[in-house]
């Protein structure tokens, strides 16, 4: 599992309201929707111009802030295949993984990567290339491994329900 | 070698065995709960993971209450699908306007969590119940989605840096205080993944509303969660409350800490976070003089009675600022209740207050005190990021319920000593 795509890069502790702002929390459910208004209040253009498996390079505590997997849903539906970053908060750690999002937490890329270079990026492996080189990052766990290669946690759930209870 | 409190509650809640910091399991859970936000989102996926039942119908909760009593079409039908998902799937724990009140607030004082629970809520400040000495972490509304179905989630066992208080606290300083001075000290990401543990004399001292506001903002430091170990201020709290037995955990006197941060809070002032993070924080005698167009008190945060007591008593016989407006709301309405026997309700209404039903409305510019281009507010919530409680080009000051009433007073961020 790889992918190779631009970088929009942004600073540290960018928050849940910025990527999807609390206004639009209950008026909007329809994921594509929510995609149009991915990270609105930090870079106007990023909903307009991103494209499939761009990849989204910040600095530390990405996503910090309030619960709504709105966050993680607009830039998963916005196209992004990634998500690299030197730290990231909690809630949005998990709530990436469960939509089937891969994350990235490492330190050195996310410092030495500039915004629009193309970069490409093996999960299995943990490397991660970009123009200033090739940089390694830790496997995750492998329960997290299994509900991303699931496609995220609900059908993971979907087949833990079928296995374990029959239902 | 020991464990702290949290090692043992989650090794009572999962299978694996020799639980170690970073391992990632699975956990039985106590009681989960979403509101009118985190809900529907999940009622959909719940329905596409194929199961047919809640896994426990007493043991979920769902509470209309960020945009709720319903601010307009929108927000009418979303809490519409949690009342009809709770009237399909027989959950018990439904609270219509009425009986609503902030989740975080309302669930303790219902006694639905309880000391040693396992609690996820797909809400960031779930945390707030970790006051009672229980686990309670916020997720998302996948998370809160499989808990239903299957009663576990998946988590990796945090590690715990505790905080040791001590010293006499100076007059008005309370939990947000000392909540927002330590947040102040180790950042917005200071305690990332990890589990605050808040102890020392001075929190064995504070109330449970105090220690309630306490442990709501261990999540604007990143943690996992915040906790306090369950003393004889917990137990009176949660006598004629509990629905279900409970079970006391403590740290060992021998458990491992990340690290030991032990604070002296003689010195410290009441405090103010300022634009727009809740790490930039300054004492009020650094913080008086700007200006303010609206004062909110109220919130998961500091909506509970001693928070109401506080304010009432600043602005008993005061009158708000022209220019200002105050709004008072109430967390739950066995507060609320509590507040017009008591006469406090009376008070903030003579002074120029507007007092509302529960809900968590301006904190998160959802609705009921928005601010425009440009305007100022003082507010007990717990996020003043930008465009928090309304337009981008607005700021939000976070301090204390004691603050913000004598700052409504003067037009002006200000102290309590000012007008008292």
């Amino acid at each position: 599992m790889s992918i190779k795509g631009k970088v929009w890069k942004y600073g540290d502790d960018v928050n849940t309201d910025v990527i999807f702002p609390g206004k639009y929390t209950y008026t909007i459910t329809d994921p594509k929707e929510m995609a149009l208004h991915a990270l609105e209040d930090l870079d106007s253009k990023f909903a307009k111009e991103v494209k499939k498996e761009d990849i989204v390079v910040a600095g530390r505590n990405f996503g910090c802030g309030s619960s709504r997997e709105q966050a993680a849903t607009c830039l998963k539906y916005a196209g992004v295949g990634a998500i690299v970053a030197k730290s990231f908060s909690r809630i949005f750690f998990r709530n990436a993984i469960n939509q089937g999002l891969p994350l990235v937490q490492c330190k050195e890329a996310a410092g030495n990567i500039s915004s629009g270079e193309l970069i490409e990026i093996n999960f299995e492996k943990g490397k991660l290339s970009c123009k200033k080189g090739v940089f390694d990052f830790p496997p995750l766990p492998e329960l997290v491994l299994g509900i991303l290669k699931d496609g995220g946690l609900i059908p993971h759930t979907k087949k833990i329900l079928k296995i374990e209870k029959g239902e | 070698m020991g464990k702290t409190i949290v090692e043992k509650i989650l090794s009572a809640h999962t299978d694996t065995d020799n639980l170690r910091v970073g391992d990632i399991i699975k956990a039985r859970v106590d009681f989960a709960f979403a509101n009118d936000i985190t809900a529907p989102i999940a009622i959909k996926y719940f329905k596409e993971s194929g199961a047919r039942q809640v896994f426990d119908k007493k043991r979920v909760g769902l509470i209309p209450d960020h945009f709720a009593p319903n601010k307009d079409i929108k927000s009418a039908e979303q809490c519409k699908l949690l009342k009809e998902f709770a009237q399909e799937y027989e959950i018990e724990n439904y609270f219509e306007i009425g009986k609503m009140g902030v989740e975080h607030a309302l669930l303790p004082e219902k006694g639905l969590v309880l000391p040693g629970d396992v609690v996820v809520g797909a809400d960031s400040h779930t945390d707030t119940s970790g006051a009672l000495g229980a686990f309670a972490i916020g997720v998302g509304s996948t998370d809160f989605a499989a808990v239903m179905a299957l009663g576990e989630v998946w988590l990796k066992v945090p590690s715990t840096i505790k905080f040791i208080y001590s010293g006499k606290l100076k007059k008005w300083v309370s939990g947000k205080d000392l909540i927002l001075y330590t947040i102040s000290k180790i950042g917005v990401d200071g305690a990332n993944y990890k589990v605050m543990e808040f102890s020392g004399e001075v929190i064995k001292g504070l109330s449970m509303d105090s220690r309630f506001t306490i442990c709501n903002m261990a999540i604007e430091a990143g943690a996992k969660t915040g906790i306090i170990e369950p003393d004889e201020i917990t137990l009176e709290y949660i006598k004629g409350r509990a629905k279900r037995s409970f079970q006391i955990y403590n740290s060992d006197p021998d458990a491992h800490y990340e690290k030991i941060i032990e604070i002296n809070v003689s010195k410290i002032e009441p405090q103010v976070a300022f634009p727009h993070l809740p790490e930039n924080t300054k004492p009020i005698s650094e913080a008086k003089g700007i200006k303010i167009d609206q004062s909110i008190i109220g919130s998961c945060t500091n909506g509970r009675i001693e928070d109401l007591r506080i304010a009432a008593e600043i602005l008993k016989g005061q009158q708000v600022h022209s220019e200002v407006r105050l709004i008072i709301i109430p967390a739950t309405q066995d507060i609320y209740l509590q507040a017009i026997r008591e006469g406090l309700i009376e008070i903030f209404i003579t002074a120029g207050g507007a007092v509302s039903t529960p809900t968590c409305g301006p904190c998160l510019g959802g609705y009921m005190g928005i601010l425009a281009k440009g305007e100022r507010a003082i507010s007990t919530t717990n996020r003043n990021f930008v465009g928090r409680m309304g337009h981008p080009e607005s700021e939000v000051y976070l301090a204390s319920p004691a603050i913000a009433a004598a700052s409504a007073i003067l037009g002006r961020i200000a102290s309590p000593e000012e007008v008292k």
